[in-house]
């Protein structure tokens, strides 16, 4: 069986299963669709927040960007783990008890105004829609690599599938389809790993096996440190960008992760306020068995890389054109080269292809007496390795298919999550909870699904022109996450001071200032050249625009302290709804309007 | 509305005393949190660069894995420290 048919294979009884499980578990009634009956069960819950948490950024790029940068991109790891803390000690008990259906809904009612609500819509808008751009980036490679069709091409039939897929069913539905689809995305994940952990260090356990010894005896980081240095590249293990970025750059995606509206969802679901507690730690036990499999990935990755350009070590002859079009060991470069993300060229014409850092001075002196001219893997789109790294350890053909298995039903299930938040925040906040208080439980849900079609046709046409890697963007959703919706909740629950003003000013404010920065850094609507600025060269100081999300943060903080210092105090029965969300005695089921 | 039905709206000395110690408590959590990850894994690395870990340093750990193995301890030390702090005030839910 060839590895195409062996694809398609994985990926459709992967989807079969995750069909067949919406249709068994289909949504009712609009408290289904929102929020499962509010009867699962903390563990199962934890497992469905991963799957729905872990997406294309974290499976399919994240170890790629590691494995390119090293050290310095500690910060995905640090950041999306991180934040579980913040949102297990800081929200999600007191949201629980609070016990609505939406974010949205708890800052509308503990700052007694529409206009709160109304705003807070709009960042889990702005938010949301910029996550689904990183997850279209990844279906679209996915598909790309699996049908063996362009990116683009990838893209457009990855929309139609996460279409068809998020209106089957709502949270129901979704919450036992993500407990399958994190079995898939875990397996997917670590079989591969502990494949090559066993290749190049003996060790079972990828984790373990990154900081173990290779079969020389040297240690594995030592050995990579050794070869990207050969090659002009910064070592991987050191610290290359600026100190400052990379605690905003961790904070932002920290203080983002308790603020993405599909995650705080999730602790509506939970029977009680402990649950809830307890919720988030298994979440983040879940989360963290790929986390910790993530920077093995990465590193081992790109030791193979350069092992595969460099077949007789740095200081041999490289790799050559003959042998990447008929070594079988080599296949995966032609089949990522259809899907225009990988691209190599014999610049020098010696028939050899030439891998190394052509900006770095000690290496063009080299190039220069070798004969070379440039580096002649010319693109490596990082979001392709995690998908080609069994292909580059040439492990068997079923792994390659659980591999796009696995990075499909993270995409998916994210997407799906982020669909179903996005229509809920349409739906129920703006429609039901504001202009139009009176529809029927039948026409909430049809404005669901109508809002869920348009989001994703506003983010294809967004995605075409991506402003950074999936993992990339997705971090600029957290920025703007961060920036607006976890200070106005936080505010909501330790100060009773915030009052309605404060609140969205402060979230208006902390919108505008990062969403401006983006743009001026990443073009306005990430349309290409209409940026002012770089992230190679920022506008303030070091502060790239992924890091921004902190520095929003922090001027809604001060915003909603100032304007609600001017104005009138809270009322007693708002400060009386503060007092009783910070106690969990009374916490009864949820309450719909 | 929240579910009042159970418990007094009005606040007790007793709730004022719970929900100090829970301030307490995520404090030491948040400063332990913040050391992991920001002082351990970047700010302080520097210091610690002498400790070798599996070729590379103590700070490169904390950074890729150390921190997030730190994480975990601390949101299952906060859930049962709190779902015991719960019961000693009388504010659990039955």
């Amino acid at each position: 069986m060839d590895q195409f048919t062996l694809n398609l294979l994985f990926v459709g009884a992967s989807f079969a299963l995750y069909i067949g499980i919406a249709i068994w578990a289909r949504a009712g009634s609009t408290s289904e669709f929102y929020a499962a009956g509010r009867g699962v069960h903390p563990v199962m819950n934890g497992m469905a927040t991963a799957a729905d948490w872990m997406s294309a950024a974290s499976f399919i790029s994240m170890a790629g960007l590691i494995a390119f940068t090293g050290y310095d991109n500690s910060s995905y790891l640090m950041g999306w783990t991180g934040g579980y803390v913040l949102l297990a000690l800081l929200l999600a008990p007191y949201l629980r008890k609070f016990g609505k259906f939406t974010v949205s809904e708890f800052i509308g009612d503990r700052f007694y105004s529409k206009t709160a609500r109304l705003v807070a819509v709009i960042c889990l808008l702005v938010a949301s829609i910029t996550y689904v751009i990183g997850q279209m980036q990844g279906v679209g490679i996915a598909f790309g690599r699996f049908l063996e069709i362009d990116a683009f091409w990838g893209l457009l039939i990855g929309a139609c599938v996460v279409f068809a897929y998020a209106v089957f069913g709502g949270m129901k539905g979704v919450t036992y389809t993500q407990v399958a689809q994190y079995v898939v995305l875990i397996t997917a994940y670590t079989i591969p790993a502990v494949f090559i952990s066993l290749q190049l260090t003996g060790n079972p356990i990828p984790a373990l096996g990154l900081f173990g010894d290779t079969a020389d005896g040297e240690p594995l980081l030592a050995t990579l440190n050794q070869i990207v240095t050969d090659l002009g590249f910064n070592e991987y293990t050191a610290a290359h960008g600026s100190t400052v970025n990379m605690v905003l750059f961790t904070l932002s995606l920290m203080i983002g992760t308790a603020g993405l509206p599909h995650v705080i969802m999730r602790f509506f679901t939970v029977p009680k306020v402990s649950d809830a507690r307890w919720s988030a730690g298994w979440s983040l036990v879940f989360i963290a068995l790929l986390y910790l499999t993530a920077p093995a990935v990465g590193a081992m990755a790109r030791l193979n890389i350069s092992d595969q350009f460099w077949p007789n070590g740095t200081d041999g002859e490289a790799v050559s054109i003959e042998t990447i079009e008929n070594d079988p060991a080599y296949s995966w470069m032609g089949t990522w080269q259809q899907t225009g993300l990988l691209g190599w060229e014999d610049r020098n014409g010696d028939g050899l292809i030439q891998y190394y850092n052509d900006a770095n001075p000690e290496l063009q002196e080299r190039a220069a007496a070798a004969g070379w001219e440039g580096n002649e893997l010319t693109n490596f789109n990082r979001d392709i390795l995690v998908l080609a790294n069994p292909e580059i350890a040439n492990l068997p053909g079923w792994v390659i298919g659980l591999v796009a298995a696995g990075g499909l039903a993270a995409a998916l299930s994210t997407a799906a999550g982020l669909l179903l938040a996005i229509s809920s925040a349409v739906s129920h906040d703006l429609l039901k909870g504001q202009l139009t208080p009176n529809m029927s439980e039948k026409s909430e849900l049809m404005a669901a699904r109508v809002s869920m079609a348009a989001a994703i046709v506003v983010s294809v046409l967004l995605g075409l022109n991506p402003p950074g890697f999936a993992a990339q963007t997705v971090a600029l959703a957290f920025g703007l996450a961060a920036a607006s919706i976890f200070p106005a909740l936080m505010m909501g629950i330790f100060s009773k001071r915030i009052n309605n003003s404060g609140a969205v000013a402060g979230m208006l404010a902390g919108l505008v200032v990062t969403l401006v920065y983006i743009f001026l850094h990443k073009g306005w609507l990430f349309i290409p050249d209409t940026n002012s600025f770089t992230d190679a060269n920022p506008m303030l100081g070091p502060i790239q625009s992924t890091s921004f999300g902190a520095v929003g943060a922090l001027v809604n903080f001060a915003v909603a302290y100032i304007v609600s210092g001017m104005t009138k105090e809270t009322p007693q029965h708002i400060k009386d709804l503060v007092e009783s969300v910070r106690i969990p005695r009374g916490a009864g089921g949820a309450v719909d309007h | 509305m929240v579910d009042n039905t159970s418990s007094t709206p009005v606040v007790t000395e007793e709730d004022s005393v719970y929900w100090k110690t829970n301030l307490r408590i995520i404090t030491v959590c948040l400063v332990i949190w913040a050391l992991v990850s920001f002082g351990f894994g970047i700010i302080l690395r520097p210091m610690l660069s002498g400790i070798e870990v599996g070729g590379a340093d103590l700070g490169f750990w904390f950074a890729q894995q150390g921190s997030i193995l730190c994480f975990l301890a601390l949101i299952f030390f906060y859930a049962w420290r709190m779902n015991r702090l719960d019961k000693q005030y009388g504010v659990d839910e039955e």
